[in-house]
């Protein structure tokens, strides 16, 4: 198989989790979005590990290490998603600007107009 | 001079145009894993991102499989599509996802990052095919994930590290355990996952 294959594809699910989490307001779809990054780093993983005939294999060992590391990772993450979400109310990230160097309109204030659409959204 | 006489052995019949069957298994999955992606970042509804994220990722699994990594692609079957994909709908609607299309899903910068990233992919695909325009995988012979060869590997080179890798797994566990559990006082120190008290407190 040619290698450009595999590459190719890692490098465009990198990118679409790139978008993902770039562009994403749920912080769980983030996480989402960094799980497809993770995966495309795993498939340049195992296709090198193939290319090469590694006597260690040590493309497959780390890919597995990457998948435990994901899970602790998702497990972490949603823990602490859970947490600002009990505080706050809201997983969106663009309003969490508490250490915004140049806070605009506090979107906790209800002078934003969809504050308090969104809070009741959420508390419904 | 017989490792070049192989190599061009190996490279002759081989081309761009003339696909063998692996790589055209591998393409096909490959476009329905980068479909199912690219559903999974820009879908409105919260709930069919986590159900398109299976779709790309057992398409993965598939494309280990071609690989010949078998191990990995189980692997990758059992702890992706199997918990964390589980994990995430688990927080969807712990955190009350909006059942059906939500309009705010994207946030505004959503221009810049697609210019980011089809710039980024732009760059990276460039500079791939170009560094690897005469490199083939040899996907013939003894298969290199089998399981007897991963354990093999696994438990006696990779022995050191994957038990460091198990202390990690069980800290971040006990961490999310503290993350998630309710702070106050007044409650039961009982060991309780949190979710369940917070989802009866919730409806």
């Amino acid at each position: 198989m040619h290698l450009a294959y595999p590459a190719v594809l890692a490098v465009l699910l990198f990118c679409t989790g790139l978008y993902g989490v770039l562009a994403r307001r749920n912080a769980i779809l983030v996480l989402m979005s960094v799980e497809l990054m993770l995966n495309a780093v795993n498939l340049n993983l195992v296709a090198f590990d193939v290319w090469l005939r590694d006597t260690l294999h040590g493309g497959q060992a780390l890919t597995l290490f990457t998948i435990a590391i994901a899970a602790a990772e998702i497990g972490i993450g949603l823990a602490i998603v859970l947490a600002v979400y009990r505080n706050r109310g809201t997983s969106d990230i663009d309003r969490l600007r508490d250490t915004a160097e140049d806070p605009g309109p506090d979107p906790a204030e209800p002078e934003d107009p969809a504050a308090p659409a969104q809070k009741a959204e959420a508390a419904a | 001079m017989s490792a070049t006489l192989a190599q061009a052995a190996l490279t002759a019949p081989q081309g761009f145009l003339s696909p063998n069957g692996v790589e055209i298994a591998f393409l096909l999955v490959g476009i329905a894993t980068l479909g199912a992606a690219v559903m999974t970042v820009t879908t409105r509804q919260l709930v069919h991102a986590a159900l398109w994220l299976v779709v790309a990722l057992g398409g993965l699994a598939v494309e280990y499989l071609l690989l010949t990594a078998e191990f990995i692609a189980w692997v990758q079957v059992l702890i992706y599509v199997g918990s964390i994909v589980v994990l995430l709908l688990f927080g969807l609607m712990l955190t009350k996802a909006p059942i059906g299309r939500s309009p705010d899903a994207d946030s505004g910068n959503r221009w810049v990052a697609l210019a980011v990233a089809v710039a980024a992919a732009g760059t990276l695909v460039w500079v791939v095919v170009d560094a690897f325009r005469t490199s083939w995988i040899d996907l013939d012979g003894p298969a290199q994930g089998s399981t007897k060869v991963s354990g093999e590997i696994l438990f006696r080179h990779w022995v050191l590290p994957f038990e460091a890798l198990s202390v990690l797994l069980l800290a971040a566990l006990v961490g999310a355990i503290v993350l998630s559990r309710k702070s106050a006082p007044d409650d039961a120190p009982g060991d309780a996952p949190a979710a369940a008290p917070r989802e009866t407190e919730s409806r």
